[in-house]
């Protein structure tokens, strides 16, 4: 199976990136490394090959550099900081409030729940306590993230093994939906700057109670229909059972929290354990995985929404009335006193924390993100040793990363 | 049997596609350049600055202090104060700004400019289509460009707007009631003082 002419060995799964340069159009990206007769089962030389960044598949600007023994991967090396924003010394530059608008560009997926993790650490840090109301609203906004982004995760994992389109217009249609939900709220489509220490921004209305119920009402239909599209068919089911093991102590060893730590059968979930907010009120499950491969990955993301949809009808019908801002909380001039706080909450893709440190000035004098996303590809070349080009690029689906996250 | 899944999912797919043709409510798009969708009543998009009555130059309600500058995260507001005075809405005397500036390049429709404004002086556009030929000097706002009468705000925040008004109005009506009490008070002080200046005149006069 090994060819000779790297031009050919281009032409299998992930072309895109493979194709050889023209020749005086400066390096081309595979290197050809002969091979020992330790490494590897057939016969031939090595090929490494870079994987990105600029390949579609890497959701963003991410470089895998993969050693190819044929078409199976024996050394996977990934490379990040494309998308390096100083994230961290902007915020220890800025007021406490300055950088709640640059956590919303963390993971642009799930604004609302980075809005949360850093207004949870603050207000920890500052003794500031959220009304009822605003928690209802919090746990609200937060489960909705969990479905637009459990949702296009599913769409680009399929997109990711070549159902190009359907899944992933029908995700994007379900999630208009609640963007628009968002907008009516927030203002913003995608960066809300929504939560504040001490409450939120703005209230609901009783008119977007209503818009809210129609959606969740319909999210249940439209599951059944995206899992009569997706969870019995047999390309998917050969394409991903099986594949990516991630083994539970491996899991836990490399600190993966979220679904994939839970496709891997670990019962560990901070809505659980930790109880931040008023999650202790509502009556939902957490689904467990069995055996840590992609599938699982994938049906643990829809039974989550199922979940997050119990959720939402129980916080939607029981939201009570109230103010929506802890009378001590102030917008202008807002000093912590000094000590240090670590907020964390389960954001859709796994922990998210927010370390900071304050020294009683306008700006934290340390300021530290968990972010998910990183911690979780870590695993990465664990998962893909051994397995198909075409398969690592369903792994990296599966791991669910937004770029804007893991390079801060 | 192999291949169940697929066709069950291929059903999925064609009652959708069927169903595009009979229900617009399965159309989601709209044709964007001829077709629009109303902005919701909330939404923003980079800030401009209110002014009231009809003459941006007088009515603008920026004070220049300068708080919208300090706080802005990405650090898109320049502002320089003039000399000149004129009333706020409390009738204090407040100095304009000279000079008010906006790089909507660098803004980031974050709001946080709006939320620590003392004066509701400045407040988000819904307008979006702003896209220009040049990047430096079509994208830097001054002050001329971003005042917009109070009525704009109307149009496009309606109920925002009238709770500001409401708000304005009774901050207004408030200081001008403290400020007659006061003046009532200071003139009954003024009153006292001098009966009580004038009661001990007579005083000393038996003692002549």
């Amino acid at each position: 199976m090994i060819s000779d002419a790297p031009g050919q060995m281009g032409m299998t799964s992930e072309s895109a990136s493979q194709v050889p340069l023209p020749e005086g159009a400066g390096q081309s990206n595979y290197t050809v490394i002969p091979k020992t007769s330790a490494e590897g089962t057939s016969e031939g030389e090595l090929l490494e090959v870079a994987m990105g960044p600029q390949h579609p598949s890497t959701h963003g600007v991410f470089r895998m550099d993969v050693v190819l023994d044929g078409e199976h991967v024996v050394k996977l090396k990934p490379v990040f900081g494309y998308l390096h924003r100083n994230h961290e010394q902007i915020a220890e530059s800025t007021t406490y409030l300055g950088s709640m608008p640059y956590t919303d560009r963390l993971d642009y997926l799930c604004s609302m729940t980075n809005n949360w993790a850093y207004a949870l650490s603050v207000e920890k840090l500052a003794g500031l306590q959220p009304p009822e109301r605003a928690e209802y609203i919090r746990i609200i906004t937060a489960e909705l993230t969990r479905l637009v982004n459990h949702t296009c995760l599913v769409g680009f994992l399929l997109q990711d093994m070549g159902a190009l389109g359907t899944p992933l217009m029908y995700a994007f249609r379900e999630r208009e939906l609640i963007l628009d939900l968002f907008e009516a709220l927030s203002g913003s489509r995608m960066m809300y700057n929504y939560m504040r220490f001490g409450g939120c921004r703005v209230d609901l209305s009783a008119d977007w109670i209503e818009q809210a119920k129609q959606v969740v009402d319909g999210y249940s239909r439209f599951l059944d229909e995206f899992e009569k599209l997706l969870t019995e068919n047999e390309i998917l089911v050969s394409r991903t059972q099986g594949v990516g093991v991630l083994t539970v102590k491996l899991a836990i060893n490399a600190s993966i929290t979220g679904p994939m730590l839970r496709a891997s059968g670990v019962n560990y979930d901070i809505r659980k354990v930790d109880k931040y907010g008023i999650y202790d009120r509502f009556d939902f499950r957490i689904p467990l995985g069995d055996h840590g491969d992609v599938y699982d990955r994938y049906m643990i993301r829809v039974l989550e929404m199922r979940e997050s949809v119990k959720i939402l009808n129980q916080a939607l019908r029981d939201i009570p009335a109230g103010p929506i801002m802890d009378p001590k909380a102030k917008i202008r001039g807002f000093r912590p006193k000094a000590g240090e706080a670590y907020g964390r909450i389960e954001g859709p893709k796994g922990e998210l924390g927010f370390y900071l440190i304050s020294d009683g000035s306008p700006n934290p004098y340390r300021y530290r993100v968990r972010p998910p996303s990183l911690i979780n590809l870590t695993v990465l070349e664990d998962m893909c040793l051994g397995e198909t080009v075409a398969d690592v690029v369903i792994i990296l689906g599966s791991v669910d990363i937004v770029l804007g996250e893991v390079d801060r | 049997m192999l291949g169940e899944g697929i066709i069950k999912g291929m059903v999925e797919t064609a009652k959708n596609f069927v169903g595009s043709y009979h229900d617009p409510k399965r159309l989601t798009t709209v044709e964007y350049p001829e077709n629009k969708i109303p902005a919701k009543e909330n939404a923003r998009n980079f800030p401009f600055l209110v002014f009231d009555g009809v003459d941006a130059d007088k009515g603008l309600r920026c004070v220049a202090c300068q708080i919208c500058e300090k706080e802005c995260p990405p650090k898109c507001i320049y502002i320089i104060k003039d000399t000149v005075k004129k009333p706020d809405y409390m009738g204090k005397m407040q100095i304009q700004p000279k000079i008010f500036d906006i790089d909507i390049s660098v803004c980031m429709s974050c709001q946080i400019c709006v939320e620590v404004c003392p004066f509701e002086a400045i407040k988000m556009d819904t307008q979006f289509e702003l896209s220009t030929t040049d990047r430096f000097e079509n994208l830097l706002l001054n002050k001329r460009e971003l005042a917009k009468p109070n009525e704009y705000y109307h149009k496009i925040h309606p109920t925002e707007a009238t709770e500001v008004d409401e708000r304005l109005a009774a901050e207004k009506a408030k200081a001008e009631a403290k400020a007659k009490a006061d003046a009532e008070a200071k003139a009954k002080a003024t009153v006292a003082a001098a009966a009580a200046k004038a009661a001990p005149t007579p005083v000393p006069a038996p003692a002549k």
